[in-house]
């Protein structure tokens, strides 16, 4: 199983309490994906976001530059908000990193939890539907040859294009992410394409029956093979106790949920909540790395998962924090999930 | 047994019609998309339920639940929902959801605009402010102390009454609120949308101006 992180940038604080610069976060998420390529981790998903809290707004530029400072980790948007942007341009960016670091490197497609890039294209996010269904079309025509002929939604139509480069691989692989709305899984299967879960509460394994809907779609629609595969994505936090990674892990939680509900109206976060789901069977992978590895394992039971990802740098995580985490989850928690994978 | 037909099948499409079905129900849902795959949906999220188009979940239905994205309201066919009693859960929600001019509007609810569009059907407001983990998590039986209450709001007292029954069934206490009006106490940004009431306390938020209570 393979075991990464995700991130959207994470702006830090002054002890003030005031914010620090996008700038700042964009080094440290830098910084933190040539930590996690040393340290052995598998995977690292960028973006997007576009607010002051979580400024990962370009993870193109932001892998290109990863991709010539790794040697190993395979790189990927967590995820491309390909309805408010141009398939075209997501593929070369991307395609151009998968150069640069000689064929590491994904796309996932998908709407993302936020709204702010369709006021800052010139979208509507009513239309979304069409415009996701149309550009990912696109996108997966582009990725199976470099002479494109489409006509859709949100984009002028392209008659026999040339979109280069082309991928090391001569395709990357695309992923689509879904947060669980069952019609996405449906899509993927009918699709062939692997589904990427983002399990960010509730009991991570009620999302089991999900992935068996994805399998069965794809078996219905004739997709079988590699490419006919599960991860998920989850919040959490590695430390050397669960003691520390439940102390280090709330300020941040607690800082996210206050801004969360700033936004959507909610009321100030309830610790019982967070709790709840930092403990087995909760949505959280927040504790020492024998708890993490059982929990991954727990819901690889349910899910079937090739790959685990964690977000960590929420809510102004101290960057140590966020460092020892990734070089934990790639030193400690994956040779434990491969050693308990082993014995089932 | 009653007929419930549940029109979407997302989250919280997928949700309502597990709910109805452990309340016994007889659930019928559609879904946009090909009749195979939400059959494969059915079978598999919300095993129990059948699939079929919403047209005929409809025509068999005694209540019929509205569980599509609001934006989308307009795609559901008011022909055949005229005399049904129909409930509205969807919302309002532009940080999640974006704007839409139409419910830009904050001197009507979501559900009056839906109404307008739906003339005929016999519409009601509830289980908009309930999320959908919780709906399946909080349910409890008759009688539980503490027992989760859920609002309802319509203009019309039989649809009202079957609604309140409905819930129950689901696993909550129904509170009356008023006219479809008063929904307006249970949208999103106001405390009953953001928390989880027991009926005293559900109607305490709900106040003394939307307090009307049907007579038993």
């Amino acid at each position: 199983m393979e075991i990464g992180a995700y991130s959207f940038g994470d702006t830090q604080r002054n002890p003030d309490g005031t914010q620090r610069s996008t700038t700042e976060a964009i080094q440290n998420l830098f910084d933190a994906i040539v930590v996690a390529d040393q340290a052995g981790l598998d995977y690292f998903a960028v973006g997007e976001h576009h607010t002051l809290e979580m400024p990962a707004s370009s993870p193109g530029a932001l892998i290109a530059a990863a991709a010539a400072a790794t040697t190993q980790i395979r790189l990927g948007s967590g995820v491309s908000v390909i309805s408010t942007d141009d398939p075209v341009r997501v593929f070369q960016q991307f395609a151009t990193a998968d150069a640069i670091s000689g064929g590491r490197v994904e796309i996932t497609a998908g709407r993302g939890s936020s709204v702010e890039s369709y006021p800052l294209f010139g979208y509507d996010l009513q239309d979304y539907d069409r415009l996701y269904e149309d550009k990912l079309e696109l996108l997966l025509r582009i990725n199976e040859n470099e002479s494109v002929t489409w006509r859709g939604a949100g984009r002028p139509a392209l008659d026999n294009l040339l979109v280069v480069p082309r991928p090391v691989a001569g395709s990357m692989p695309i992923w689509i992410g879904t947060g669980g709305n069952a019609p996405s899984s449906v899509r993927a299967g009918r699709l062939g394409l692997p589904v990427s879960y983002g399990i960010i509460g509730g009991a991570p394994h009620r999302f089991a029956p999900l992935a068996e809907l994805y399998r069965r779609t794809a078996q219905q629609y004739g997709h079988s093979g590699p490419s006919i595969k599960v991860s998920v994505a989850a919040l959490g936090l590695v430390a050397p106790t669960k003691k520390e990674a439940l102390e280090r892990f709330y300020p941040s939680w607690r800082n996210m949920s206050i801004q969360a509900g700033k936004t959507r109206g909610w009321p100030a976060p309830d610790d019982g909540a967070y709790l709840a789901q930092a403990h087995a069977p909760g949505a959280y992978y927040v504790g020492d790395p024998d708890d993490v590895a059982e929990r991954i394992v727990h819901l690889h039971g349910y899910m079937g998962h090739v790959r685990h990802f964690l977000q960590m740098d929420i809510g102004s995580l101290p960057q140590d924090h966020f460092l020892e985490s990734l070089t934990l989850l790639a030193t400690e928690v994956k040779p434990r999930v491969e050693r308990l994978l082993s014995r089932l | 047994m009653s007929v419930i037909a549940v029109l979407g099948v997302g989250r919280v499409g997928a949700a309502v019609a597990r709910t109805a079905l452990r309340g016994g129900y007889d659930v019928r849902v559609a879904g946009s998309g090909a009749a195979g795959d939400i059959a494969l949906l059915a079978e598999i999220v919300i095993p129990g339920a059948r699939a079929m188009t919403a047209e005929a979940a409809v025509e068999e239905a005694d209540i019929v639940i509205l569980a599509v994205p609001l934006g989308k309201y307009r795609t559901v066919d008011p022909g055949p929902l005229a005399g049904k009693v129909v409930v509205d859960a969807m919302n309002y929600w532009a940080p999640v959801d974006g704007t839409i001019a139409e419910f830009e509007d904050s001197r009507r609810t979501s559900s009056e605009i839906v109404a307008r569009h739906l003339s005929g059907a016999r519409l009601v407001k509830t289980l908009n402010h309930i999320g959908y983990h919780d709906l399946e998590d909080h349910r409890t039986p008759p009688g539980t102390p503490g027992r989760r209450a859920l609002g309802i709001a319509s203009d019309d007292e039989y649809a009202a009454r079957t609604v309140m029954d409905l819930i129950d069934r689901f696993g909550y206490d129904p509170v009356y609120a008023g006219p479809l009006s008063t929904g307006a106490a249970f949208q999103p940004g106001t405390e009953i949308f953001n928390g989880a009431f027991a009926r005293e306390a559900f109607e305490r938020e709900l106040g003394h101006a939307n307090g009307t209570r049907l007579s038993a």
